[in-house]
Order: structure tokens, then sequence, then C-alpha cells
């Protein structure tokens, strides 16, 4: 059975097992490896993409679950790497390692979408699936806040 | 440029070749001796750098040989250079080296990289300046001393001319090179990025998702490999049916990786690898493979009972590290004692990415693609595993996503080469697993430490005796070593108390799982038992925490550590006591009025030459639960090169120190170790974590560049529990906190 799906605007053709997670397609096979494997069971939040408009785990969503919908992977978020958020997290200087931050930007940008302007609160609470190891929660909040107040910290 | 200049010239890698001018490898003043954490697998001094070069455009081409795991490092020391060279940020490109002994060390741990390279990167940048002047100069026919470079040009003032380096290459590489004693280093007036600091130069790459991790590196034609390690540290392979793994779809074929063998080393674990044609494919052949495993020696591990036997060595007289006055006879006519036992479990690193590793082997050599900390000591492992050379195993180093001490251990490495060997040369990446991660670490030892003080009528110390029990990293290069080796310097024999009758002892203690270095690595047991019984000993006498420290530092003196942390630098206590005042003041500690579950705590230590105290708040709810809405931290690292960059570590430091304290715990039973992702090894989350660090850089620049990365770690869980007791009365003395409060 073959999967239709779109991925970062492009039309995508998937013939394998439809149990792959989104994540490997995303990484082995498409060669977008923006999209972090980081614990393959749902829980630090380095894979998230959006599904359709919503973050979701890229490993925990298999092929078959994306089949018919809309892909977003770090690397459609801007065409020049000018989303609000990327422009906040470098204007924060938020990533030390960087490797989560993919994961990080894609959460806080679907957060954006249905809370404007959120508070430390409804930050935390999106974030908290997310995890930084090199702990720079408190520019990711802070850069969150800045996209949200127009680049303004 | 001479014969010598040439063939240096051939050995450089990809990166400097198409430079129209390289630097003649020379020796360089600023070489020391390191004591502390000295990499056991790879003493040799640094020796014969090469780090920077021209292209005929001007554009300057400068190596970063340390590895970017989050510290900036990628950055920081090209920037030294850049700006000792006069050259214009705009107009450097960075490469990354790969892994040779001419750049000198390259392992990137121990909070060294500028402290060990700053002066090394100036020397030849300094060197490089010399030679760009001496060109201008006789183009122009006036004297060097004249003419001086800035903003990428060389200027003569007087007659207003000017040159940019692209003018001036060709030439310059024809100058004498200047011999070291005349080397001129530019005021620091002058200079225009250290101590300012400039934005990392991976930030567009990460937050678009361009930056290569060690994770996303791909060759054509490669394989994926997952392996299936022994679940017993010593256990073997007995049996193997792999007849279902090799039905998953996707799944080629399974390869056996030999045991280990003594001593340990970075080496491989051994097991079995399921080669894919994708990472998904490799996981879902690893859950169909049936192995036995043979018994192994450490099958009867198991946490608690392991910590009883730490304990019992840390209650009995062990080993003596250091020994002033006369401990005993002072216990014996004291009015008061104090005594008080802490235990702190394994901790694993868990960088957000999992080992991975690219190796090809072809005709005796291997290239290999990683994310590590060490590429030299990839050289070594890889050669070791596959029986060549270390000189042929070209080590390219890609972004890190975390480190943390992880990835200076090369064992993931060297299988992706064996591997490939075995595949007659076919590239493999090998991917671990989170559970990989998390059960086949090199873990941050389990300690238990022992404090007894006799005391005077105001609550001081007259004598104080410690004993600290843990296994050792020695363990891992030598199998019969029992002893803690260069981690007692870390915050133990380093206590810094002006106590005359002190003696410190280590406990005997075997390994039975994998043992390493983790940031800050002994520190963070020794500053937790340390600073927990100070505090103790403060409240027992009734006086402010921050008063009573400063009275155990007492006098401003300076003394050598033994063993010492590093030569050339001593202890002085003056810049201890200076960012405990200064924390005290930046966090309001002398006003703040602590009330029933909200308090501040506070604690101060010395660690990678750098002097970190911080005051921690804390806010305990009903149910025991802790947040920790704010942490002063005031740092004296001597001269700072990228100040940004520094504080954005001790923030997350902080982070790190909390989750520490507060949750991470490796445990095992049976052998086995119990955690196994972050469901069950748990790390602080961004509803966790401090939510508002502030973080004071002391401006010392006459003091020389000292750790970063690491010394912002231990100073944190001694904090929050001296914060726990005064807001709750409920003295912590295992880590973590967990649900102690509840």
């Amino acid at each position: 059975m073959s999967i239709q799906l779109q991925v970062n605007g492009a039309a995508r053709q998937f013939d394998g097992d439809p149990e792959m997670p989104l994540l490997w397609y995303l990484r082995d096979l498409l060669q977008l490896t923006g999209t972090k494997f980081g614990c393959g069971a749902g829980l630090c939040g380095a894979c998230t993409v959006h599904l359709n408009g919503e973050a979701v785990r890229a490993c925990q969503t298999p092929l078959k679950e994306a089949a018919g919908k809309k892909v977003l992977t770090i690397e459609g978020l801007s065409t020049h790497g000018d989303h609000p958020l990327q422009k906040a997290w470098a204007a924060a200087n938020v990533p030390q390692c960087g490797y989560c931050q993919s994961g990080q930007i894609m959460q806080a940008a679907a957060l954006l979408k249905t809370h404007a302007k959120p508070s430390d609160t409804q930050i935390d609470d999106a974030m908290q699936g997310n995890i930084c190891r090199c702990g720079t929660y408190q520019r990711i909040r802070q850069a969150i806040h800045m996209a949200a107040n127009g680049g303004k910290a | 440029m001479n014969a010598t200049a040439l063939n240096r010239r051939s050995f450089l890698g990809t990166a400097l070749s198409a430079s129209a001018f390289v630097l003649v490898a020379r020796a360089l003043p600023g070489g020391e001796t390191e004591v502390a954490l000295a990499d056991a697998l790879n003493g040799a001094a640094w020796h014969l750098p090469i780090y920077m070069g021209l292209d005929a455009d001007g554009t300057v081409v400068v190596i970063a040989h340390r590895s970017e795991m989050g510290t900036g490092i990628r950055t920081s020391l090209p920037m030294v250079a850049a700006d000792e060279l006069g050259a214009d940020w705009k107009r450097v490109r960075i490469e990354q080296a790969i892994g040779d002994k001419k750049y000198g060390d390259q392992n990137t741990d121990g909070s060294k990289s500028v402290r060990d390279f700053y002066t090394p990167l100036r020397a030849e940048a300094a060197t490089a300046r010399m030679m760009l002047e001496s060109a201008a100069a006789q183009k122009w026919g006036v004297p060097a001393s004249e003419c001086s470079a800035q903003n990428h040009q060389v200027v003569h003032a007087k007659s207003g001319r000017k040159a940019d380096f692209g003018e001036l290459v060709a030439s310059a590489a024809q100058q004498p090179l200047p011999k070291n004693d005349d080397l001129k280093f530019k005021a620091a007036s002058e200079y225009r990025y250290i101590g300012k600091g400039v934005p990392i130069t991976d930030m567009n790459a990460i937050v678009t998702g361009k930056g290569v991790f060690g994770m996303d590196a791909a060759v054509p034609g490669m394989v994926y490999a997952s392996v299936e390690h022994p679940p017993v540290f010593g256990s073997t392979v007995k049996s193997l049916d792999d007849a279902d793994a090799k039905k998953v779809a996707g799944v080629s074929q399974t390869l056996r990786i030999p045991p280990l063998k003594l001593p340990y080393g970075f080496q491989p674990l051994g097991g079995v690898a399921v080669i894919a044609d994708n990472t998904w494919a490799a996981f879902q052949g690893r859950k169909k493979l049936n192995v036995q495993w043979t018994e192994s020696a450490h099958d009867s591990h198991e946490s608690a009972a392991y910590r009883k036997t730490l304990e019992a060595a840390s209650a009995t007289a062990a080993h003596v590290e250091r020994n002033e006055g006369d401990v005993d006879a002072a216990f014996s006519s004291a009015a008061g004692t104090h005594e008080a036992a802490y235990y702190a479990p394994y901790l694993a690193h868990a960088p957000m990415e999992p080992p991975v590793a690219i190796a090809q082997y072809q005709d005796g050599k291997v290239t290999a693609w990683a994310p590590t900390q060490n590429p030299q000591a990839v050289q070594d492992t890889v050669a070791a595993a596959v029986g060549c050379k270390p000189a042929d195993v070209v080590c390219n180093v890609t972004l890190l996503g975390g480190g943390f001490g992880r990835k200076s251990k090369t064992d993931y490495v060297a299988e992706a080469a064996m591997l490939s060997k075995q595949l007659g040369g076919k590239p493999v990446k090998v991917v671990w697993s989170r559970e990989d991660d998390i059960k086949f670490d090199f873990y941050h030892s389990s300690s238990s430490t022992y404090f007894k003080a006799a005391l005077d009528a105001k609550g001081r110390p007259t004598a104080w005796l410690q004993r600290s029990t843990f296994p050792s990293i020695m363990a891992m290069f030598d199998p019969n070593a029992r002893y803690g080796g260069f981690s007692l310097g870390m915050g133990f024999t380093d206590v810094p108390f002006e106590i005359a009758n002190f003696r410190a002892e280590n406990g005997a203690a075997e390994a039975h799982v994998r043992i390493g270095w983790l940031r800050s690595v002994a520190n963070i047991y020794h500053a937790f038992g340390v600073q927990s019984f100070a505090d103790e000993l403060a409240q027992k006498a009734g006086r402010d925490r921050v008063e009573y420290l400063l009275d155990l530092i007492g006098s401003d003196r300076n003394f050598v550590t033994n063993p010492p942390q590093m030569k050339g630098f001593d202890f002085e206590t003056a810049r201890l006591k200076r960012v405990l005042t200064q924390v005290a003041e930046q966090s309001g500690w002398a006003k703040f009025k602590p009330s029933k579950g909200h308090a501040l705590g506070v604690a101060v230590h010395r660690s990678f030459l750098t002097y970190v105290a911080s005051v921690v708040e804390v806010v305990i709810d009903d149910n025991g639960k802790v947040k920790i809405p704010r942490v002063d931290t005031v740092v004296d690292a001597g001269l700072v090169v990228n100040p940004e960059r520094a504080k954005s570590q001790f923030e997350g430091a902080a982070v790190f120190g909390a989750g520490i304290a507060l949750m991470s715990e490796i445990t095992a039973a049976n052998g086995r170790i119990k955690q196994s992702n972050f469901n069950d090894y748990r790390v602080a989350r961004i509803n966790e974590a401090p939510v508002d660090v502030r973080v004071t850089i002391v401006k010392n620049d006459s003091a020389p560049p000292a750790g970063i990365g690491e010394p912002g770690v231990p100073p944190i869980a001694p904090a929050i529990t001296s914060a726990i007791f005064a807001a709750t009365g409920k003295r912590i003395r295992e880590l973590p906190v967990k649900s102690q409060l509840a």
C-alpha cells in the first residue's frame, strides 16, 4: 500500500512499511535531518514536527498516520531561516549544542499559533515535553516572548 | 617556505590545502602539564600546532581543533586567533580539524580549551600578523614597526597607506618567521572580540535544522547498524538466534563484535550488531534477536548493597590523602563533635544526541565521522579495534549534540569501524538508541562521603576528618585500581578551609560498571558533601551560612593543592571569598526573610581553576515538590574571552545541577542498569528547571583563563539542599531529593 503525504509543501509517496515512524522516513529516506532522534519514545521532543499544523513527535507517528496529511519540518518552517522564532532564537543566543533546538522551535511555533502571546505558564505547559540537556530553558522562554512581541525583548 | 614547512603542509587535511599561506608549525609558549583530568590514554603534551592560514583573497581560515558540544568553543578560540591577527570576523572561515596530534591535545573536556590554547593561538596569530606587517613594510619601504594590522588591513599610520590582507598574502608567506621571543602581542585595549564575544558561528545552521551533527552525517552506500550489548558488564555472547531478526524488512544480516579485553579503556562492549538499510529497520531487528549471555563477575551488582560497601569503607580508616596537624588528638579533647555521611548515585550523561558514528574501513585505513570530544582517542581506539596505525585513521568531527564527557569515550566509533571491516569496507553508521545510551554509559561514580568535625565554642572546627569512597575512573585503565586517583584533586584534597587539624582519606572501591567522567566529575559529590557538612556546622553553631563559610575559608592565602589541579595555578582564597561575598550581595542574602517552604541556600566551590558561588531560592509546596524560581551565580574564571557564551554555560550548569540534585539517578540490579529512557532517568525539564539564573562574571583579566563549561555545576546541588533545609528543616544527605520531602 502506497502512502501519499506532503512534506514541506512537496508531494511524497512512500511504499514501505506503514509502521515506520515518520522520524526515520524524514531522516533516513528524505535526508531531512533537521528533525532529530533523541529518545524514540515520545519523551524528549527532539523530533517535533507539525502534522496538519499540530505539533507531534515524529518518532511516535507511524507513516500510516501521516497518510494524506501535511508534514512541516524545521527545514520548511521558513524560506530563509527568518521565522520570528528563528530570529528570536538567534537574538537571544538560545542554542548551546543546538541538537534539541529544531524540536524546541517547532513546538514553540505550534504554541504561537494557538497562543499569540503566551504567558510563562503557558510556555512551560507547552514546552515541558522538550528536553534541553544543555539547559537553555530560560532563553527559550525569553525567545518565545520575544517572537510573540514582534522581536522585542 | 622551507622544506619543513612544505612537508608539514602536505600533512594538512582538506581544510587548509586550498590556502595560499600556511603557517609553519612551531613550538609555542604556554604549554602546561595537566594533572587533573589528564587523559590516561593520551598523555602526550600538545606540540607543534598549526591553526591558521589565509586564502589568496585574504580570507582567514582558522582551524577549530576542539569539539563543539555547546560551549561555543568552535567560535571562541578562532575568535581569539582572529583578534590577535587583526582580522575582520566577517572574513574568517572556521574549519573543523580532523583528529591529529599536530594540533596538540584535542580532548575537549576538563574545561581547558581556552585555558590551554589561549596563548598558543594568539602566538600563532601574532606570528602571522607580524609576517603580514613585514610584507607591507617591504612593499612600502618603511620599517615594519610602523605598520600595524587592524580590521583585515595592514596600516602605515604615518603615510595613511593601507593594504588588505589579500594583497599581502603571497609576500607574507616569504617573510622570515619571527622568533618566539620577538613575538609582539596586541595590547588588551586593541582587542575587538576578546572579552566581548561574537555569536556562535553555527547559529543559523542550528535554527534552520541544517547543522550537521553526528546523527545527521551520511556517506554514499552506507548501511545502518544497531548493537545489542551485553546486559551485564563483562558478559559475552553465549548463543545467538538471529533467524527472526533477519526476517525484518530492511535487515540484511547480523555481525558479532568481539568482547572487550582488559584494560577496558574506551573499547566497544562487544555484542551483536544488526545491519539494515535504515535505522528503524536495524532497531526492529534488534528486538527480534534472541541472545543468551554468559555469566559475569558483576552479575550480582546491586545498588543498595553496593552503597553499603561504599558507606562501610567511608566509615573506617582509609588511605590517607592529606594530613595536617593531629585530627585524632583534637577529636579526643574536643568539647563537641559533629559527623554526617552523604550519598550520591550513579549518573548517566544522556546527551540529547545518543552515541552515533560512521566509519569506513578501506585498505587497512579507516575514515570516521563522529560527534566526538576526542578525535585522537578515536584514532587510537579505532586503530586498536581494526589493527591499523592511529595515523591511518582519519576522524572527521561533526557537531556534537551534547557531550558532558560521554563523547570523549570512543567505543561507539570503534564499533562502526569493526563492522565496516567485517563488511568488506562498506561504510557503517552505528546508531545507539536512547536505551543503549542509558544502559551502557560510562557512569558518573556513585559515592559515599563521611565527615567529622571537632568544634570550638563558636562552632568552628578545630579538626576536620573527611573520607570519600567511589568506584574509580582509573579502573577503566587499570583493572586493579581501587582508589580515586586524579578525582581526589577535585573538591576533596583541595578543600580550602583554614583548619589546623585536617585529614582526608580515600576508601577502596571496586568498579562493577563502566565509570567515566561527567561534567565536573568528582567535584559533584565532593562539593555536595563538603558544602553540606559546612552547612550543618553553621546551623549547629546558629551562625549565618555565608558568614560561616567565609570564616571557614579563613585568611587570604595562596596554596598549592595536593595533588595540584594544574601546575602554575595556586588556590587563591581571596578569590573564593570574593565570589561568595558578591553572590550574597547580588541575591539579597542578608535581607531575605525565609518562611516555611521558602528559603535561600548557598554553596561555594572552586573547580577547573574557576571560583564559583551560587545562591539558590527554593519554594517547596505541601507535596514536597521543589521549585527553583531563582539562582544567582558569581564566577571568577580569570580572563573570559566570550562572556556571553560563558554566562550561558553557567545558566545551563544550574539546570544540570538541579537535575542532579532533584531527580537524576542510575541504579543497578542483577548487574543490569534499571533505567532505560527519559521516563525513568529523569533530567530537568523547562517546568522543573531553575527559572531565572542570574550569572555575573567577575572581571579579572589579570588572571589567566580558567574553566567555563564545568565549574558551574558543583555548587548547585549543595546550595539547593542548603535551601531545602532552611525551608523545611529536613536535612538532605542523599541525592537525588526525589520524594524525600513528600
